[in-house]
């Protein structure tokens, strides 16, 4: 019997905000523990919250870009129960009427996105946990998926996919290793050409991308396994550990998952004028995918050159202004991903600049070579091309006149050469280039003097 | 000149006039406590040093520059304990103040003392407190009143120029109206919850509890007004509510509520109650007879409401960030072991029946429910307020009952706060002023008001306030 | 709904709210509450079909802040308030999950 696996996605994104959700302290990671707290995220008695603006707005933000229907009228309410890493032993979030419903991440389809708020870190010792408030309040970001992943490689794809949309929009930085993109699994099996769901799995802990496809495969496994041995699945939480390649049963927690939710009174409802929505919408920046298809179109570039530049905002925005005053867009591509990127941040070149170069390299002004040695200089000094060839004097020689008498001349110098070369062996023209090369101190424009030489020996 | 005796529009008059100083004022303050409190027990926390350096630091210029506040044990001031009456808060102090108090330091009051409580606001008689009752001064075998019944008891025995409260429920107007004096609820989002320990979010209100009308006004324009920090405070403007005390209350329309004139009340609460309309009708106000038929349920639909938003305002107490930890063998046990250990048997009733009305399978039919008829009982007062311009009714139907009288019954407890309920739950303003007294005990005329027309309560209150000699009566310590 | 006396688990309920009671308290409480849960049940009379919930005392909407800093609190008087610190954490009894 052949088996099929569906696959539910829970991603929580922390938000990319200054201050957390509900009060004034700053977000961030890796400060020193307890410095990032007031009263109010860490749930002092008479504490009160109010919504961070900015939140709120990144939420529906988001939600434009993955197409979600951006509930006019939402609301907040608290989702009651106890652990060390909640101040306040509830946490505030949406239930009902969240900020974002529907939508859909690249081919696969979300039930919705809300906000609410971070709980704090706990570490583990020998006998005792520590608490580190600094986390707890910060704005998150909640996206449920429908169950339309089929397999891990979907997983995988549905975050790349997310994360990479997140982050054109400035929406969140979606760093895993911080902790800013946190995804749960549901997974459950069934016979294929079934409808009904099978009994899903909950899984926990994973903390990567490629992590999450690592668990879902063993899981998928494990599950079929169990069901060919006659077994049943089990509605449980399970925890991945990438080291050992399985997921284990987390100690059940004993308490029933009754939350209570109720409205949160100290909260007031979010309504989404048309006015607002329209202020969102235009800063929704142009999405990854759309963009990729777009340099392909319209600068001729192969889909990888694509993919490469619009990974990073700033790099595209600077192909963008290359290209637009350059004959040459392929060219511009090629230097930036060879040349450019790693180190981007202390480029000094203005894109122009670079458009310049490639096309003093096309006129043939100076040598692919040189180019070389003029790039390094730019990079550093931001001066422009004409500038250092002109102070180089690297300009390349393209007069025929003087490329044929050096030619002659090398020719004369190197009479075995000239022979062999006729004697059928043709590597013997690249002896002579390079000849000609060191007469004219490497100026002499390296295509022209092989063209010229192939027609004087033919001659010869 | 006995200081202590007067109100504070009068002390601030002479400590303008330099007649008095902040310290003199603040001396005979804790002159009189020490002579009185051991037998009325109002304060729980009195630092006196503290106390005589904020009245040497006292500029003159602000509203209540150089008076002394007592401050209910429920509102954060930083630096100070805040026990909420409760064991689970031993050992906290306050980082921070709460906006009431930053605007009572704004406006040159010396903060002192803090008063005793039902524990967590949670009580009608200040006999759930953790450290002890706190006795009536009017007859110390009585209670005061809860859950402000310390604010009320010290104002009353001229142990405090005046003081704040809460009220979810009716705390400070029911002890206000047990202890002979003026108790103030304002609008709900009137007056800022930041820094208000939260019993009942959306019932919870800080007011003030004064020896009359004029310092009701004044102390309810300083602490009144929008607050950033808390998102259900109103932005409105505060009006001078001293300027319309003035205004006379010819014409004014006043509805009695048939539903408060009850069967099981006391005749003699009901005898001087009456007596007092009458006097207001004297005034030149006139009388009409309104409903509001859904009074019935307003003990109900609180005890669902208020005790389900409890139920999560309490899970932070839990041994972790502050307060009493008892150590249990793991973390949920800790939890348990200390909150069963911190809380006391009404705070735990409350919890309890507030985490029912919210668990699976009963929300619907019982905080979904409340709330619903919440609604209902809001709707009652804006029908009512098309015919009148205040609700005049007792503010309690029996006068104070004595020590440990009630606490084996908590539903019969519970059943004293039906006057004063309402309004918590439709979020009107309300005020009770003394109005006579029965069995030699005080009895307060409760004046109810539209949403953010505390002016015209006041000002109905000052009229009647100022043609009677009730506010001038004194209990004998 | 029926007017059958309500299914109080008291012990489940206090659970919920991590409350440790005595056997004196479960059966004192367990009492009194029934009391109270009889008497609200009075509100079972009314019909409420058409009534919308009062979510909020305030028909205030959209408050919201600007996302700005605001100075944090100085460490030491948070730990100087917690029951058990170390290292700069709050400690609690080791949390398994």
């Amino acid at each position: 019997m052949e088996y099929e696996a569906v696959i539910g996605l829970e991603v929580h994104v922390q938000l990319k905000t200054k201050s957390k959700l509900f009060c004034g302290c700053a977000t961030g990671f890796g400060a020193e523990p307890n410095t990032l707290v007031c009263p109010v995220c860490l749930g002092y008695p008479g504490v009160l919250p109010v919504i961070n603006e900015e939140a709120v707005r990144k939420t529906i933000l988001a939600g434009l870009m993955l197409e979600c229907e951006i509930a006019r009228f939402s609301k907040w309410d608290r989702k009651n129960y106890f652990y060390p890493d909640m101040p306040k032993n509830y946490q505030i979030s949406q239930y009902d009427l969240p900020l974002c419903r529907g939508g859909h991440v690249g081919k696969f389809g979300i039930t919705r996105i809300h906000l609410e708020e971070d709980v704090a870190k706990s570490f583990h010792f020998a006998a005792s946990s520590g608490v580190d408030f600094n986390r707890a309040g910060t704005p998150l970001m909640e996206i449920v998926s429908q169950p339309d992943l089929r397999s891990p490689e979907d997983a995988f794809e549905y975050l790349t996919t997310l994360k990479e949309i997140l982050v054109s929009g400035g929406v969140s930085d979606c760093d895993m290793e911080k902790g800013q993109l946190r995804c749960d699994a549901n997974v459950s099996v069934r016979p294929v050409g079934q409808q009904s769901f099978g009994e899903k799995v909950e899984i926990k802990n994973m903390n990567s991308i490629s992590g999450v496809r690592r668990a879902l495969a063993y899981e998928i496994q494990r599950q079929i396994a169990a069901l060919k041995r006659g077994e049943k699945i089990v509605q449980e939480t399970r925890r991945w550990d990438d080291e050992a390649g399985v997921t284990s049963v987390m100690r059940t927690k004993e308490y029933a998952h009754d939350y209570r939710y109720f409205p949160e009174p100290d909260l007031m409802p979010v309504t989404v004028s048309d006015a607002w929505l329209e202020e969102i919408r235009r800063s929704v920046p142009e999405l990854p995918e759309a963009k990729r298809r777009r340099f392909v179109e319209q600068y001729g570039l192969p889909e990888y050159d694509a993919e490469v530049l619009v990974a990073d905002a700033a790099v595209a925005a600077y192909y963008e202004e290359a290209a637009a005053c350059s004959k040459n867009p392929k060219a511009i591509s090629n230097w930036i991903m060879t040349e450019l990127l790693g180190r981007f941040a202390d480029n000094k070149m203005a894109p122009a600049q670079l458009a310049e170069l490639v096309a003093a390299i096309d006129s043939g002004q100076i040598s692919g070579k040189m180019a070389k040695e003029v790039f390094a200089e730019m990079f550093a000094t931001g001066k422009s091309a004409s500038v250092i060839i002109r102070e180089k004097g690297l300009s390349q020689i393209s007069d025929a006149a003087a490329l044929e008498a050096w030619v002659e001349q090398a020719m004369a110098a190197h009479p075995q050469s000239v022979a062999d070369f006729k004697a059928g062996n043709t590597a013997a023209i690249n002896f002579l280039k390079g000849q000609v090369m060191k007469l004219s101190r490497g100026k002499a424009n390296p295509q022209l003097v092989g063209e010229i030489l192939a027609r004087k020996l033919q001659k010869a | 000149m006995s200081l202590h005796t007067l109100p504070v529009w009068q002390l601030r008059q002479k400590l303008r006039q330099g007649e008095v100083s902040p310290r003199e004022a603040t001396q005979a303050l804790l002159d009189r406590i020490a002579a009185v409190d051991g037998k009325v027990k109002g304060y729980l926390w009195l630092n006196a040093d503290d106390a005589l350096a904020q009245a040497d630091a006292a500029r003159n210029g602000g509203a209540l520059a150089g008076v002394p506040i007592a401050i209910k044990d429920v509102i954060n001031v930083e630096g100070q304990p805040c026990t909420c009456a409760s064991k689970i808060l031993q050992g906290y102090i306050a980082p921070y103040d709460a906006t009431v108090i930053r605007k009572l330091r704004e406006a040159g009051a010396i903060l002192l003392g803090r008063t005793n409580m039902d524990e967590f606001a949670m009580g009608s008689s200040t006999e759930h407190s953790c450290w002890g009752i706190t006795c009536n001064p009017w007859d110390l075998t009585r209670i005061p009143g809860g859950s402000s019944g310390g604010s009320a008891a010290v104002v009353a025995a001229d142990e405090a120029f005046a003081a704040l409260g809460s009220d979810t429920g009716g705390s400070i107007r029911q002890p206000a109206a047990l202890c002979g004096c003026v108790g103030l609820k304002p609008t709900y989002g009137r007056v800022s919850r930041y820094g208000l320990v939260a019993f009942a979010s959306s019932l919870d209100q800080i007011g003030p509890l004064t020896k009359d009308v004029r310092d009701a006004a004044l102390l309810l324009g300083v602490i009144a007004g929008h607050d950033p920090l808390d998102s259900t405070s109103v932005p409105r403007e505060v009006p001078d509510y001293l300027a319309g005390l003035e205004r006379g209350i010819k014409g004014l329309r006043i509805g009695l509520p048939k539903e408060y004139f009850i069967p099981g009340m006391d005749k003699e609460v009901e005898a001087v109650v009456r007596a007092a309309i009458r006097h207001l009708e004297s005034l030149g106000t006139e009388v009409v007879d309104i409903s509001l038929p859904h009074t019935d349920y307003a003990v109900a639909v609180y005890y669902l409401v208020a005790t389900a938003e409890a139920s999560a305002n309490l899970a932070r107490f839990d041994g972790i960030r502050y307060g009493l930890r008892v150590r249990g063998e793991d973390v949920i046990d800790t939890y348990a072991k200390t909150r069963g250990a911190g809380f006391g048997p009404e705070v735990k009733r409350r919890i309890i029946l507030g985490t029912y009305a919210l668990s699976a399978g009963y929300y619907d039919a019982y905080y979904l429910r409340a709330q619903k008829v919440r609604t209902l009982i809001r709707q009652d007062f804006e029908k009512a307020f098309a015919v009148c311009d205040v609700i005049v009714t007792p503010t309690t139907p029996e006068v104070a009952f004595r020590v440990g009288e009630k606490t084996s019954d908590p539903l019969k407890m519970y059943l004293s706060d039906i006057f004063t309920i309402s309004a918590n739950l439709a979020g009107n303003c309300g005020v009770s002023v003394p109005c006579g007294f029965a069995q030699k005990l005080p009895v307060g005329l409760q004046i109810l008001g539209k949403p953010f027309d505390e002016e015209t309560v006041l000002r109905v209150a000052y009229a009647y306030e100022q043609t009677t000699a009730w506010h001038k009566e004194r209990p004998v310590l | 709904m029926s007017q059958e006396k309500p299914q109080f688990d008291i012990s489940y309920v206090a659970h919920l709210a991590r409350l440790e009671l005595t056997e004196a308290e479960r059966q004192q409480f367990s009492a009194q509450l029934q009391n109270v849960l009889a008497y609200v049940a009075k509100l079972n009379e009314l019909d409420v079909s058409n009534v919308e919930p009062t979510a909020h005392a305030v028909p205030l909407t959209n408050v919201l802040r600007k996302d700005e800093l605001r100075p944090s609190i100085e460490r030491a008087r948070i730990l100087a308030n917690a029951p058990e610190a170390a290292r700069d954490l709050f400690i609690t009894p080791k949390i398994v999950e």
